[in-house]
């Protein structure tokens, strides 16, 4: 599964992609940042703060209860500021 | 309709003229031109860096253009949205609506603006003297959706 970083969420994690493997019992993107945040201190770092990095899954915003089974796509970046 | 994403500068009054041209049908054209100012969100700022998304970008100001449609009798859209390096004075933005009457293409050109502040996959970060910062995201943004 490919993941996405942007911003100071990349910055943080030190990587723009990657490519993960998650185990079986990592079922929402909830758990998916839970198990992200075991596998280094740069992801523990980028997720510190509860609720702040939104997330969009094959290019669609998504809620963090959002199940990750058949996703392709995962990005991962802070709260926008176009416009 | 249409979302165009760009690095170059754009010309507000060119893009009216090329929406309108030609059309006897609109009544009301309404266009949200956003610029960057000096006195950034961190301070006095030399430039600015628009990182995006690519992809995702316009697919989601494409969303929000067919919602505005949706809501309201829109005849035409325009987004542009620039990113990358912009000095003060750029612009940044441009939101057209195009429509019979006002009221649809003022409420349309601010329901777009409102919704895209909060959730196009755009991210500012600013340039000083002192050093650089990304700009964080304003909960009056999110308000401004939520009133929608």
């Amino acid at each position: 599964m490919k993941i996405r970083y942007f911003a100071w969420v990349r910055e943080r994690i030190g990587r723009a992609e990657e490519e993960i493997a998650p185990p079986d019992t990592v079922r929402t993107i909830e758990g998916l940042v839970a198990w992200l945040r075991t596998q280094g201190s740069e992801y523990e770092s980028a997720f510190a703060s509860k609720g702040v990095v939104r997330v969009a899954i094959d290019r669609v915003h998504v809620k963090p209860d959002a199940v990750i089974a058949g996703a392709k796509e995962i990005a991962f970046f802070p709260p926008m500021t176009g416009g | 309709m249409a979302v165009r994403l760009q690095t170059e500068r754009f010309d507000t009054g060119a893009e009216i003229a090329r929406l309108t041209g030609g059309r006897t049908d609109a009544g009301a054209v309404v266009s949200f031109t956003g610029l960057c100012r000096a006195d950034g969100e961190t301070g006095t700022i030399s430039a600015m860096v628009l990182e995006h998304f690519p992809g995702m970008a316009e697919e989601e100001l494409g969303r929000l253009e067919a919602e505005a449609r949706k809501r309201w009798p829109l005849l035409d859209v325009l987004i542009v949205h620039r990113h990358g390096r912009l000095v003060p004075g750029d612009e940044i933005v441009l939101v057209i609506a195009l429509s019979a009457h006002r009221e649809a293409a003022f409420r349309g050109a601010n329901f777009m603006m409102d919704y895209l502040k909060t959730s196009a996959p755009f991210w500012k970060k600013e340039e000083r003297a002192d050093g650089t910062s990304w700009v964080e995201a304003k909960n009056s943004d999110d308000d401004a959706r939520n009133r929608w």
